[in-house]
């Protein structure tokens, strides 16, 4: 396994007392794309800051290829590469210098350093702006160079938090298709995101976390059929009287698999959306419907019936 | 038996602690250096703003207390302060000016935006070096910008003051000595600054920390010469800056009477120590959480 965390717990104590991470164990095989799915403070970025000596762990091993990373940070550096999810390029160098003084800093010669940063702006499609300043770049093209550095000094594992945070659709897109291609290199990558289609289109497996913990792990597909992706309703309702009779009846149908009371109405899942929207439409009609989502079946789904919530929310 | 075990042990540790000794202590000062030349890099770009930043000030004082002053009218109360011997005075303390605002400027300044808006940092301290060496480095090159600030000085009070100020070196390596004391000490303090600091309130720190130690740091009047103040004369030793423009004038001008060298040397050293470890703590504390 090139990455092994085990039991690892992460506690601030500073003003409140939060627990981040809460004892999350995961193996990470060689050459694969692993994703972190949650929502925002579920604990994923923190989890990416101890495996890349950033924050220190509360109790837990990091190894990313066998070296610990709270006992040799500076040894377990050079096998790894981050994009964090903010632009940090340097923002007083070029972008080929950007590249050029990293391999530098990872200790290649002046003439090593050159070839390697000629070569990422080739492969990355920067070559035409590589005398441009970081300020001057979009969003799509700041991360394009920050995912050339990260792998710049050819890393074993690279961490991606948050990659398409921020980047409008056509630079998402390009950033997957760069992510695909470090498969090819054999570069093993764990990405965290929120977007559930990011996770479901480039993780070969994932896991799904919440409040500090591994609720969910494996392919998306595997994923999708052990939680039996269903179809979820969401119906917004005016009055919430007599609600939860309404719930009950529908609970007793054979392809509702379970119909509960939420905040501002009622959330149905189930197996099919076949026969049942207008029913559902009509029983509700009473409780003054204003608004109803449906959700196809996919690992949004599958999030909602692990946590009871959006993953927006 | 007992120191043979102890060998073993420590052979046993040392083959563990670094898999390739040799190889791995080059990686590192290939890494160090790499930090170095991108600093270089920077400064190279910005050389010309970079000696307006540091020559600007010595270069209007001087020309406004040994060049303007000496020349008007004796009734200006301003000008007892522009004689001759004044430019004497001055030379050694606006050198300790130099390094010292160099140190905040080199260090401080972009350390507390790197740290606080853009993370620009981040690429570096994920190079593959202890964290303390990476500040290390900010403090070296800091104290690398601050001796060219103070060696501009020299020219400048030879050729702008009415009457020529010599630098009147006998001890050089003490006047090396002080330099580079002098340049880790306000380098350290920039990481201090940086570190503890918002960029918002960096501007702050200019008028409750800077102005005053160099306005009560002997700069522009020597130390000797508060004697007839005596609270302010101890109250003044425990602000660095006073070493540094004492530790100065015993090198560059050793004819104004000054501290003796031990007393400079031993406050110099351990206002470093101490500015070091707290500059470095703030430093982890905000790179690690």
């Amino acid at each position: 396994m090139i990455v092994e965390i085990e039991n690892l717990t992460k506690i601030y104590t500073s003003k409140l007392r939060v627990v981040a991470v809460d004892g999350i164990d995961l193996e990470l095989k060689q050459g694969e794309i692993f994703g972190l799915l949650g929502p925002n403070g579920a604990g994923k970025t923190t989890t990416i800051s101890i495996a890349t000596t950033r924050t220190l762990p509360t109790s837990g091993k990091v190894r990313i290829a066998g070296v610990d990373v709270v006992e040799h940070p500076a040894q377990a550096r050079r096998l790894i590469g981050v994009v964090p999810q903010y632009n940090t390029l340097d923002r007083s160098l070029t972008v080929y210098e950007n590249l050029y003084f990293h391999c530098r800093y990872f200790a290649m010669s002046h003439s090593q350093a050159k070839a390697r940063s000629l070569e990422l702006l080739t492969q990355f499609m920067l070559t035409e702006r590589k005398g441009v300043y970081p300020g001057q770049l979009s969003g799509g093209l700041a991360q394009r160079v920050q995912i050339a550095r990260a792998i710049a000094h050819r890393p074993t594992v690279l961490f991606l938090d948050e990659p398409s945070a921020g980047l409008d659709p056509q630079s998402r897109m390009a950033m997957w298709s760069a992510v695909e291609n470090l498969r090819k290199e054999g570069i093993t990558v764990l990405l965290t995101t929120h977007y559930m289609e990011e996770a479901d289109s480039l993780s070969d497996r994932l896991a799904i976390i919440d409040h500090g913990r591994v609720l969910a792990l494996g392919s998306p597909e595997k994923l999708k059929t052990t939680f039996g992706a269903k179809t979820i309703f969401d119906l917004k309702l005016r009055t919430q009287d007599g609600l939860e009779a309404l719930a009950a009846t529908l609970k007793a149908r054979p392809d509702v698999t379970n119909a509960e009371v939420t905040a501002d109405g009622l959330r149905v899942i189930a197996a099919s959306s076949d026969g049942l929207l207008p029913e559902l439409v009509q029983a509700a009609a009473g409780h003054g419907l204003r608004d109803l989502t449906i959700t196809e079946p996919s690992l949004e789904t599958v999030f909602i019936q692990l946590t009871g919530r959006d993953l927006r929310e | 038996m007992n120191s043979s075990e102890t060998e073993v042990g420590n052979l046993g540790l040392s083959a563990t602690e670094g898999a390739r000794p040799g190889h791995s202590s080059s990686l590192v000062l290939k890494s160090f250096l790499g930090l170095l030349f991108r600093d270089l890099r920077v400064l190279a770009r910005e050389f010309i703003p970079f000696l307006m930043r540091v020559g600007m000030q010595p270069l209007l004082f001087l020309f406004v207390f040994t060049a303007v002053l000496p020349r008007m009218s004796g009734g200006n109360p301003m000008a007892s302060a522009g004689t001759a011997n004044f430019g004497v005075v001055l030379l050694p303390g606006l050198m300790a000016v130099a390094i010292m605002f160099t140190g905040i400027a080199a260090v401080a300044l972009p350390l507390s935006t790197e740290f606080g808006i853009t993370r620009e940092i981040d690429d570096r301290v994920m190079c593959p070096l202890p964290l303390w060496a990476v500040a290390l480095e900010k403090v070296m090159f800091s104290s690398l910008q601050g001796i060219i600030g103070a060696l501009l000085v020299i020219p400048m009070a030879y050729y702008i003051p009415a009457v020529p100020v010599r630098a009147d070196v006998h001890n050089w390596p003490l006047l090396a000595l002080v330099m580079v004391l002098s340049s880790f000490l306000t380098g350290s303090l920039g990481l201090a600054i940086g570190s503890f600091v918002s960029p918002k309130q960096i501007g702050l720190v200019f008028s409750i920390i800077l102005i005053p130690i160099t306005f009560l740091g002997c700069v522009y009047y020597t130390w000797a010469g508060l004697d007839k103040i005596h609270w302010l004369q101890i109250a003044v030793l425990f602000n660095p800056i006073v070493y540094m423009s004492e530790g100065l004038r015993a090198s560059v001008t050793p004819s104004v009477p000054h501290m003796p060298w031990w007393a400079i040397m031993s406050a110099l050293v351990f206002f470093t120590v101490v500015l070091g470890r707290l500059g470095l703590r703030g430093f982890l504390g905000r790179v690690l959480s």
